[in-house]
């Protein structure tokens, strides 16, 4: 073989290997977006149902309830207009808390409950997640206008 | 008074870091020696003045001077005085402070080490070194001054960040600074090959150990960082593929690939473009991971909103330093010739093979970091790109890389018969292979195409590195390798058992959230844990509820394990302490969740065999690049002419094919 042939394989062999990778890449990447929603975006059928994605806001105070000893627990999320009631099996973040700042991830099931894989609360008392600031914003200000 | 003498001692390093700047590469253009002779005494003069105001801002942390907003947000008088010194660097302010202080050190270090270059050359080094000082500290002063005062003072602090007052979080963001720091050095050896028009293998030698130090830091850092998320955030993950982390990795990723390039530099003079290419990324990278983690930017592009000062001066900083070295690449990079060839199968090949690899893997990275970002800021909504797609993108790369790794390494430079290389490397993959699909059946019952596939890379590329050294020291007669060949070797031996680690931990693991009450017994991973108690303990800055757990194996006593949840009397934030039996072979995780009433709490409780092999391959990986940097031709100065004369020789055997 020629070094000219050579050098052409080699480079037939990267462009075909960069071509596999961005493919890979594209769909890693399109099934892994998780759309973030606010409860307010939920109530009024923006969020898909068939996929999962991210709900965030409020804990609702008082609305936090567990079955006494169980691992299963089911609070409210609010963005001050709408309310999402989210169900949750497993251990929950050090930070979270009524009346604080939450993200969870997951499906809605055919009865309108949130079932989240993840919670995930805010890292620190100075910090919320600046999306749910954001729903808390503008669900403030929705609620706020007459109907 | 004491806190002003560290913002003018701050003020006195920012002037002598621009006449670091300005005065050797001007000296350098036009030729004026007494203009390049200073560069030495302003990096000298600028290491002590940043040193002294770290020290008076450590001093201000030490005697709990509240009058200064900074001490007054990150300490808390009842905090150990060991994690009020390390306070210093938790929070923005003062991290930037330990950036230019590592920064100063690291320009002292080359200064020191220059006296074996031409002036010139070491003038245009220190110069550029001097812009970047001169930036970060100019950033310090205009925008995140630590010696603010707060007036009128705060009778106490806010307190330490819980999550940050554990040992191995003092330890990781130095390490990870020197590291990102680190590679400003090799980032101004290529901006002085360009502006000098000259890219030897002298350069590449003399480039080569500070890049390879700073990875060192950097794989240090990176592993601590991994460590500590283990153990403290109380979810006994690994690594997230978080924002925050992905900074940290890509500049990893690039200057992997740099060191990589940099050695074909050095022993063949080609890939010189390249390598200044890496060089600059590497470095953006870095500036990137600092910058836009501690600002906030990754987090959110609305960081930028609530403070566009400091966002808009990273911004112009990051054009600057990296968009006028891309600049001066455009205009420049076609003076650095190749002084040779090579063919499809030889030591070249193989590395470029790494390095498009990495490059791909860390554009893919730094794609899926910074996506959501624009999605955001282009006002399309709010979206996250999961961790799927992370390791889907880094693992495709990553598998070829891997298998192509174990070959290079006995690759022979300029060109190999592939029969040659084939024939002596075909029983280690046989037996990787063999190796991958007997051991998870034997250790752990089970067996999948994806366990298969890591185990058999990890082995791979574990085999690969030991074959080497061990058929020479079976033989007696062999050439002993040199320190360089041990290093490489080595760092390879670390990846080989670190992907190992990583492949079994992945699918073995057993995680399971759990209900249990005192007294109770169960079975995880055939072991036996049962709950044994609660009481309340005080910490000095903290109460917690610890709870006690026997963990046993065949009715045998094999550890106490005593996790905590705490509560910071000042921050009042519950937090979680995970208890952890770690062996080599396996680690069982215990973490308390909350009570769920009827006297029951929620465990978490987790089986990872061998993930200790991921943290132990980063420091063999790390001892590898300390013995290829400390190799002894980096210790003797130049000999100018004997190179010369390899030179001249190696050109007329090319011409002679």
């Amino acid at each position: 073989m020629k070094a000219r042939q050579q050098r052409m394989i080699f480079i037939g062999l990267v462009v075909a290997g960069m071509a596999v990778s961005a493919g890979f890449a594209y769909r890693a990447f399109n099934e892994n977006l998780l759309y973030y929603f606010s409860p307010t975006q939920v109530a009024e059928g923006e969020a898909p149902l068939e996929r999962r994605f991210r709900l965030g806001g409020l804990v609702v105070e008082d609305s936090v309830e567990r079955a006494s000893g169980s691992l299963t627990v089911d609070f409210v999320v609010t963005d001050y207009y709408h309310s999402i009631p989210v169900q949750h099996t497993g251990v929950l973040p050090d930070l979270f808390a009524e009346g604080q700042g939450v993200v969870t991830n997951g499906t809605m099931n055919a009865d309108g409950l949130f079932v989240a894989d993840e919670v995930l609360a805010k890292h620190d008392e100075n910090y919320m997640a600046p999306e749910v600031a954001e729903s808390l914003e503008e669900g403030a200000r929705r609620a706020a206008e007459p109907e | 008074m004491i806190p002003e003498l560290g913002q003018f001692a701050l003020i006195l390093a920012c002037c002598l870091a621009i006449c670091q700047a300005a005065l050797p590469l001007a000296g350098a253009q036009t030729g004026r020696r007494d203009w390049m002779v200073m560069a030495r005494s302003a990096a000298t003069g600028q290491f002590v003045f940043v040193a002294l105001a770290y020290s008076v801002l450590t001093y201000a942390f030490v005697v709990d001077d509240f009058s200064v907003r900074f001490v007054a947000l990150h300490s808390n008088s009842d905090l150990p005085l060991g994690y009020k010194i390390a306070a210093v660097w938790g929070g923005h302010e003062g991290s930037l402070l330990l950036w230019s202080l590592m920064l100063a050190l690291w320009t002292l270090a080359v200064a020191a080490a220059s006296r074996s270059q031409p002036l010139e050359f070491a003038s245009r080094v220190l110069g550029v070194l001097g812009i970047v000082s001169a930036g970060v500290l100019l950033f310090t002063l205009l925008t995140s001054n630590p010696f603010d005062r707060l007036l009128p003072p705060a009778f106490d602090g806010n307190d330490l960040n819980p999550l940050l007052q554990d040992p191995a979080m003092v330890a990781h963001p130095p390490m990870l600074y020197v590291g990102y720091v680190g590679m400003a050095v090799p980032f101004a050896f290529a901006v002085a090959a360009l502006l000098t028009g000259k890219l030897d293998r002298n350069w590449a030698r003399w480039t080569r150990p500070w890049t390879v130090g700073a990875w060192i830091f950097l794989t240090v850092g990176i592993a601590l960082g991994s460590w500590w998320a283990y153990y403290e955030l109380g979810w006994g993950g690994w690594w997230f593929w978080d924002p925050v982390e992905n900074a940290s990795f890509m500049p990893w990723l690039m200057g992997t690939a740099l060191i990589h390039s940099l050695a074909v530099t050095e022993r063949r003079g080609i890939f010189k473009s390249w390598t200044v290419l890496l060089a600059i990324a590497a470095f953006t990278l870095s500036l990137l991971g600092t910058f836009l983690v501690r600002s906030g930017v990754l987090i959110s592009v609305h960081s930028f909103a609530s403070d566009p000062q400091r966002g808009l001066f990273i911004l112009m900083l990051l054009l600057l330093i990296s968009g006028g070295s891309l600049v001066l690449y455009a205009f420049r990079a076609h003076n650095l010739e190749a002084e040779g060839g090579f063919r499809l199968v030889s030591r070249e090949s193989f590395v470029l093979a790494n390095n498009i690899l990495l490059v791909i893997a860390c554009g893919l990275i730094l794609f899926g970091t910074l996506y959501p970002l624009f999605h955001d800021a282009m006002g399309a909504g709010n979206l996250s790109v999961g961790e799927p797609f992370f390791n889907a993108v880094f693992l495709v790369p990553m598998l070829p890389l891997v298998f192509l790794l174990g070959l290079g390494m006995h690759a022979a430079w300029q060109k190999m018969n592939p029969k040659t290389l084939i024939g002596r490397l075909r029983w280690l993959g046989v037996a990787a292979l063999l190796i991958a699909v007997a051991f998870p059946l034997i250790a752990y019952g089970s067996t999948g195409v994806m366990t298969v596939v890591g185990v058999t890379a990890g082995v791979w590329v574990t085999l690969s590195s030991l074959l080497e050294p061990v058929s020479r020291w079976l033989d007696s007669r062999a050439v002993r390798l040199t320190r360089a060949q041990w290093g490489m070797f080595i760092a390879h031996l670390g990846v080989g058992l670190f992907i190992i680690g990583a492949s079994v931990t992945s699918a073995f693991t057993i995680e399971t959230d759990r209900a249990v009450r005192v007294g109770e017994t169960w079975e995880i991973a055939g072991f036996d844990i049962e709950f044994r108690g609660l009481r309340e303990v005080e910490g000095p800055n903290f109460i917690a509820d610890e709870g006690e757990f026997e963990l046993r194996r065949d009715g045998e006593f094999i550890a106490t394990l005593r996790p905590q949840k705490r509560i910071y009397r000042v921050q009042t934030e519950p937090m979680t302490e995970a208890a952890i039996d770690g062996r080599m072979a396996r680690d069982v995780f215990v973490a308390l969740g909350e009570p769920l009433g009827d006297g029951a709490w929620s465990v978490r409780v987790q089986y990872k065999p061998m993930i200790r092999f991921i943290w132990f391959g980063c420091v063999i990986m790390a001892l590898g690049g300390l013995l290829a940097a400390t190799d002894r031709r980096y210790r003797e100065p130049v000999r100018e002419r004997a190179e010369v004369k390899a030179r001249v020789g190696e050109t007329a055997k090319q011409g002679s094919h």
